[in-house]
C-alpha cells in the first residue's frame, strides 16, 4: 500500500475516532445514553490505535517492534481487567487517581522518547534545516510542558492514590513558607527550560530535563500532600484535567490532532468538574490548590455560642419514629461509604416504601471523595435513580418532611454554613436538614468533619445522634422495621 | 356605667358593635349593657341572645342614645344620630377622620367624646383593639374564598384518576394584614401563591406564610414610620407594572389590598394586565371602596369583563365574624381605659390622645405621629449606605471586562501568530476549538454520572498510547527508546482497557 494513501486513511480514521470521542462524552448527558457513550468512546479508541499501527505498516517499522506492542497492550488488557473486576465501588476513588498516574507516566515517557528521536533528526542537516528555527524552539517547549504537566500528574496521582487509600495520611501537610518554596521551584523551571532548548548536545538537554523532572516531582508532590480530606474531589477532578493537558502537550510535541483534541476534551472536562466541586464549597479553585483548608479550627470563642444540648437515640426508637415518618430523606456522606452501608439502606429504603412512605435521597455535590460518588454506591446498591435527588430538588421540601437522616455526613449538613459569618465554611450550600420535623444523625462519635467545624445542626432540639458505625445501626433498624 | 349599643341605620351594614360573647365581657368589666331592640338580627345575633347574656333590649334608638355613658357603634353616626346624643357621652366608632371633618366638627359642637376605632395607632400595645387588623383579616380570608367561588376550577394540584389537576396560581398584592390573611387561606386551599410588596421587611413574612416574595430590580423600600406604605417613585412603579403584567400571564387569581390611608388606593392592576389574564381567572379588589387597586374595578359590583376575567369589588362582611372581633376590639379599648369603675379619659395615653378625635369640645386631629417600629428604620438607614450596583451597572461592567479580555486574547494571537510556525499553529486552532466543544459538552453531563465521566475520561485519556506507539516510527530505535515506548504502551493501555471497563461496570449498575 502507498504511504500516502495509508496517511490519507489515517487522517481520516483520527477525525471520526475524535467525533466518537466526543459523542462519548456528550453520551453521559443521561443514564439512558451513558452506555451507548461508553460504547462510542471503546470504538473511537479502537479505530485510534488500529490506523496508527497501520500507519506504522507504512513507514515499514521492522517486525520486532510489533512483538513490543503487541505485549505491552496484552499485557496492559489483562492488568486493567483484572484491576476493573476487582475493585469495590467504594474504592472507585483510588482507581481513578492511580490511572491518571499511568497517564502522567506516559506523557513523560513520550516526552523523553520524543526530544531523543527530535535530537537524533537534528544530527541530520536537511532535517536540520528545515526544522531550525523557531520550529526548533518550539517543540523543544512542548517536550519540556509535556513532561512537566506528565510529572505533576503522575506524583499527584499516585500521593492522591495514597491518601484516598489511607496509605499516607489525609490530613494536610503544610510546610512554613511553602507558597515561597513552590514560586521558587516554578521560576527554577523557568530557567532550567530556558537552558533546555538553548543545550546544544543531547547529553545536556538531558540533564536538563532530568533536572526539571526531580523539580516537578517535588511540586506534584507538595501540592497534593497539602491537600487532603473533603478537598479530595476537587484534586481528583484537578489531576483528571491535568492528565488530559498532558496527553494535549504530547500530541503538540508529535504532531498529532487526534491526541490534541482528546487531551483538550479531558482537560476540560476535568476543569468543570472542578469548577463544579469548588462552587460547591464556595471556595476558590486556587484557595483548594494552595491548600491547608482543615488546619484553621475556629477558636471557640469565635461566632455565637451554640446552644442547646445533644441527644442520643436508640435503634429503637429510630425504628419507631420512621414508622410513624410519612416522608423521609436520606442524606448520604462519605461515612456510608466507609461503613459500606449502601446496601442496608437500599434494604431500609424498601421496607419503609412498602409501607407507603415517601422516601428520597438528597445529594450534595461534594459528599464522598469523588464527584457523584454518592450516586455510583447507591446505584452498586439497586437504589433507583429516580429517587436520588440533588440538593437544590430537596432544600425546598425539607420543611415539609418528617424525618430527615443523616448518614455519615457532617459538613454538608452544617447549619453554620448560613448562619455564622465566622465559620470557614461560611456561604457553601448545605443540604437545610435542620429545616425537617425531626433529624436523626448517624456518626461514630461526636468528632468534627473535615473543615474541623463543630456543627450546630447536632445540637439542635429536634436532632437526635445515633451513635455506631452505619453499617450496623442500619441494620439493626432493619431488624426493628419487620 | 351604662354601654349602649344602638342598631345601624345604615341598611348596608351588617355588622353590630356587640355580640352576646363581648356583652358577657363588657358585664365582666362592670359595665350595665344595652342593646337597641333588633340590632344583632343582621349579624344572626336574637334580641334572645343578647338578654341571655344579661344585656337590658331597649325598645328604640332615642332611648338607647338617651341612656348611654358610652356608645358602641360601627359605622360613624349620621347627623341624626348625632342629635340623639348629649354632652359627655363617650362614642366608639369607625369615623375616618381625615376624610371627615365635618362630622369631627358636629361631633365637637355637640361636646361628644368620640373615639375613632379606625385612628387606634398601629403600636405593639394597641393590637388588640386594631379594628383594621381584625377587619383586614375576615377581608383577607373572604377574598380568597369569594375568588375560588368564582374560579372555575380547584385552587389545589391534585392527580387523580381522571387526570391531573394543576394548582391554581395566586398573585397577592400588598402584603398587610389582608394580604397576608389571603397568603394563608389561599396556602391552605392549596394554592401556589405569590406576594408583592413595596416594603422590604415584610418579605420574611410572606415566605413564613410560605408565598413566594417578588420583587422588582429597584432598591427602594416602601416602608414608612406609620407601618404603612408611602407612594413609590415613578421608575419603582413602571418596574411594579411591567412585573404584574409578567405575571399576569400566568397568575389565575390576583387580590389586590394596597390602601394608603386617607388617599385614593393606588392603581396597580391596569387594563393591559387584566387584558392579559386568562378568561376565567378572577381579580378580587379588597380597596374597591377607596377607588380599587384594578382599573376597571366597579366599587360594590361583580362582573366579567369582555376577556372573561371576573373582578369582584364587594365582599361579603361575614358579619357574625366580624362583629365578634370588632366587639372584642371595643371590650379591649375600654379594658385599657380603666373599666367601669376606673373609667378615665387620660389624654397622655399613647392610644386614646390618637383615637380621641374630639374631647371635650374640641377637635384632637391629626394627633402627633408615633413611629411603628423606631429599630427597623435604623436598620434601613444602615443599609442604605452600602452602595450595591445596580444590575445595569453589572452588566455594564461584565461588558467592559469582556471586551478588554477578547482584545488581550486576539493580540496574544495574532503575535503568537508571526513567531510560530504554520504547523504550530494549525494545531494550536485545533486545541482550542476542542476545548470549546469539551467545555459544551461535559457541562450538560449529568451530575450523578460524575464519577462514571471521570473513569471514561480516564480511559479516553489513554489515547497518550499512540504516542508511544508513533515513537516506534523512528528509524534506529535504540534499546532505551524502546523500553520507554514499550512502558509507555502498557501504562497508557492498562488506562484504556481499565477505565472502559470499570466505566462499563458502573454504568449497568445505575437502574431506574
Amino acid at each position: 500500500m502507498l504511504t500516502g494513501q495509508i496517511e490519507i486513511i489515517q487522517a481520516s480514521a483520527y477525525l471520526f475516532a475524535s467525533i466518537l470521542f466526543i459523542l462519548s462524552l456528550g453520551g453521559l448527558s443521561s443514564q439512558e445514553s451513558a452506555k451507548r457513550g461508553v460504547l462510542y468512546g471503546m470504538a473511537g479508541m479502537f479505530i485510534a490505535i488500529a490506523s496508527t499501527i497501520l500507519g506504522l505498516l507504512g513507514k515499514g517499522v521492522g517486525a520486532d517492534a510489533y512483538t513490543y506492542i503487541g505485549v505491552s497492550i496484552a499485557v496492559a488488557s489483562v492488568v486493567g481487567i483484572i484491576v476493573a473486576r476487582k475493585v469495590e465501588m467504594t474504592g472507585m476513588p483510588q482507581l481513578v487517581a492511580i490511572l491518571h498516574s499511568f497517564v502522567g507516566l506516559a506523557a513523560v515517557l513520550v516526552g523523553y522518547g520524543s526530544y531523543m528521536d527530535h535530537m537524533e533528526k537534528m544530527l541530520d542537516t536537511n532535517f536540520a534545516l528545515s526544522h531550525g528555527g523557531a520550529e526548533h524552539i518550539i517543540h523543544l517547549v512542548e517536550v519540556f510542558i509535556g513532561v512537566f504537566i506528565g510529572m505533576i500528574t503522575f506524583i499527584g496521582s499516585i500521593i492522591a492514590w495514597g491518601k484516598l487509600d489511607g496509605k499516607i495520611r489525609s490530613k494536610p501537610l503544610i510546610l512554613p513558607a511553602r507558597h515561597a518554596i513552590n514560586g521558587l521551584m516554578l521560576s527554577a523551571c523557568f530557567v532550567l527550560g530556558y537552558l533546555f532548548c538553548m543545550a546544544g548536545t543531547v547529553d545536556d538537554g538531558m540533564l536538563y530535563l532530568y533536572i526539571m523532572t526531580a523539580v516537578a516531582t517535588y511540586i506534584g508532590f507538595m501540592m497534593v500532600m497539602a491537600i487532603g480530606g473533603a478537598d479530595m474531589p476537587v484534586v481528583v477532578s484537578m489531576l483528571n484535567s491535568y492528565s488530559g493537558w498532558a496527553a494535549a502537550a504530547a500530541g503538540f510535541m508529535l504532531g498529532n490532532d487526534l491526541l490534541i483534541v482528546t487531551g483538550a476534551l479531558v482537560g476540560s472536562s476535568g476543569a468543570i468538574l472542578s469548577i463544579i466541586m469548588c462552587d460547591a464549597m464556595n471556595r476558590s479553585f486556587i484557595s483548594v490548590i494552595s491548600g491547608g483548608f482543615g488546619d484553621t479550627p475556629v477558636a471557640s470563642g469565635d461566632g455565637p455560642a451554640i446552644e442547646g444540648e445533644v441527644t442520643a437515640t436508640n435503634h429503637t426508637e429510630t425504628a419507631e419514629l420512621l414508622k410513624s415518618a410519612n416522608s423521609i430523606v436520606i442524606v448520604p456522606g462519605y461515612g456510608m461509604a466507609v461503613a459500606k452501608a449502601q446496601y442496608p439502606i437500599h434494604d431500609m429504603v424498601q421496607k419503609l416504601q412498602k409501607q407507603g412512605k415517601k422516601v428520597c435521597f438528597a445529594i450534595h455535590p461534594v459528599a464522598g471523595r469523588l464527584p457523584g460518588h454518592m450516586n455510583v454506591l447507591l446505584a452498586e446498591a439497586n437504589v433507583s435513580y429516580d429517587i436520588v435527588l440533588e440538593m437544590d430538588e430537596v432544600n425546598d421540601d425539607l420543611p415539609e418532611t418528617d424525618v430527615v437522616m443523616v448518614i455519615g455526613a457532617n459538613d454538608i449538613v452544617n447549619p453554620g454554613a448560613l448562619e455564622n459569618p465566622s465559620s470557614p465554611i461560611y456561604g457553601m450550600p448545605v443540604i437545610e436538614a435542620w429545616n425537617a420535623k425531626q433529624v436523626i444523625v448517624m456518626k461514630r462519635s461526636m468528632a468534627v468533619g473535615y473543615a474541623g467545624v463543630q456543627n450546630p445542626l447536632f445540637f439542635k432540639d429536634n436532632t437526635d445522634m445515633l451513635y455506631g458505625d452505619a453499617k450496623d445501626s442500619v441494620d439493626k433498624i432493619n431488624a426493628e422495621l419487620m | 356605667m351604662k354601654v349602649c349599643i344602638p342598631a345601624e341605620i345604615n341598611t348596608e351594614e351588617l355588622r353590630v358593635a356587640a355580640t352576646p360573647k363581648t356583652v358577657l365581657r363588657l358585664i365582666k368589666q362592670g359595665f350595665e349593657v344595652f342593646v337597641e331592640k333588633d340590632a344583632g338580627l343582621k349579624a344572626n345575633f336574637s334580641n334572645q341572645a343578647f338578654a341571655d347574656s344579661g344585656a337590658t333590649i331597649l325598645g328604640s334608638a332615642k332611648e338607647t342614645y338617651e341612656t348611654g355613658d358610652i356608645i358602641l357603634k360601627v359605622l360613624a353616626p349620621s347627623s341624626q344620630e348625632i342629635g340623639l346624643m348629649h354632652k359627655g357621652q363617650v362614642m366608639l366608632s369607625y369615623l375616618w377622620p381625615a376624610q371627615n371633618p365635618d362630622l369631627l366638627n358636629q361631633l365637637s359642637e355637640k361636646g361628644v367624646n368620640a373615639i375613632a376605632m379606625d385612628a387606634i395607632p398601629r403600636i405593639s400595645r394597641a393590637q388588640k383593639m386594631d379594628v383594621l387588623s381584625s377587619m383586614a383579616n375576615i377581608a383577607g380570608y373572604r377574598s380568597v374564598i369569594e375568588s375560588a367561588n368564582y374560579f372555575g376550577r380547584f385552587l389545589n394540584g391534585q392527580i387523580t384518576a381522571a387526570g391531573k389537576v394543576a394548582p391554581a396560581k395566586v398573585l397577592v398584592i400588598g402584603a398587610g394584614v389582608a394580604g397576608l390573611a389571603a397568603i394563608g387561606t389561599a396556602r391552605s386551599l392549596g394554592a401556589i401563591v405569590r406576594a408583592f410588596d413595596t416594603r422590604m421587611e415584610v418579605a420574611e413574612q410572606i415566605e413564613s406564610m410560605g408565598a413566594q416574595f417578588l420583587t422588582v430590580d429597584i432598591e427602594e423600600d416602601g416602608s414608612t414610620d406609620s407601618g404603612y406604605s408611602k407612594v413609590m417613585s415613578p421608575a419603582f412603579i413602571a418596574a411594579e407594572m411591567a412585573l404584574f403584567k409578567e405575571q399576569a400571564k400566568e397568575i389565575d387569581i390576583i387580590i389586590t389590598t394596597a390602601q394608603i390611608p386617607g388617599r385614593k388606593a393606588p392603581v396597580l392592576v391596569l387594563k393591559e394586565c387584566v387584558d392579559t389574564l386568562k378568561p376565567g381567572s378572577v381579580i378580587v379588589d379588597l380597596a374597591a371602596s377607596t377607588g380599587g387597586n384594578c382599573a376597571l374595578t366597579k366599587d360594590g359590583e361583580i362582573y366579567t369583563t369582555d376577556n372573561g376575567v371576573i373582578i369582584v369589588g364587594k365582599l361579603s362582611q361575614l358579619p357574625s365574624q366580624a362583629s365578634q372581633l370588632y366587639g372584642n376590639n371595643l371590650c379591649h379599648l375600654l379594658d385599657d381605659m380603666g373599666k367601669a369603675e376606673k373609667f378615665v379619659i387620660d389624654m397622655d395615653d399613647d392610644v386614646v390622645s390618637r383615637a380621641m378625635v374630639t374631647h371635650q369640645g374640641t377637635i384632637n386631629w391629626p394627633p402627633k405621629p408615633l413611629p411603628v417600629s423606631p429599630q427597623a428604620k435604623k436598620v434601613a438607614q444602615e443599609e442604605v449606605v452600602v452602595h450595591k450596583p445596580t444590575a445595569e451597572e453589572l452588566a455594564k461592567q461584565k461588558g467592559k471586562k469582556a471586551l478588554i479580555n477578547l482584545c488581550l486574547i486576539g493580540l496574544f494571537l495574532v503575535l503568537l501568530g508571526f513567531v510560530a510556525p504554520k504547523d504550530f499553529m494549525q494545531h494550536f486552532t485545533v486545541f482550542v476549538l476542542s476545548v470549546f466543544i469539551g467545555w459544551q459538552v461535559i457541562w450538560n453531563v449529568s451530575h450523578s454520572l460524575h464519577t462514571p465521566l471521570m473513569a471514561v475520561t480516564n480511559a479516553i485519556s489513554g489515547i497518550i498510547v499512540i504516542g508511544g506507539l508513533e515513537l516506534f516510527k523512528n528509524v534506529n530505535m535504540t534499546l532505551p527508546l524502546v523500553i520507554l515506548a514499550s512502558i509507555a504502551i502498557l501504562v497508557a493501555s492498562i488506562n484504556i482497557v481499565g477505565g472502559f471497563f470499570v466505566t462499563h461496570r458502573m454504568l449497568k449498575m445505575f437502574k431506574k
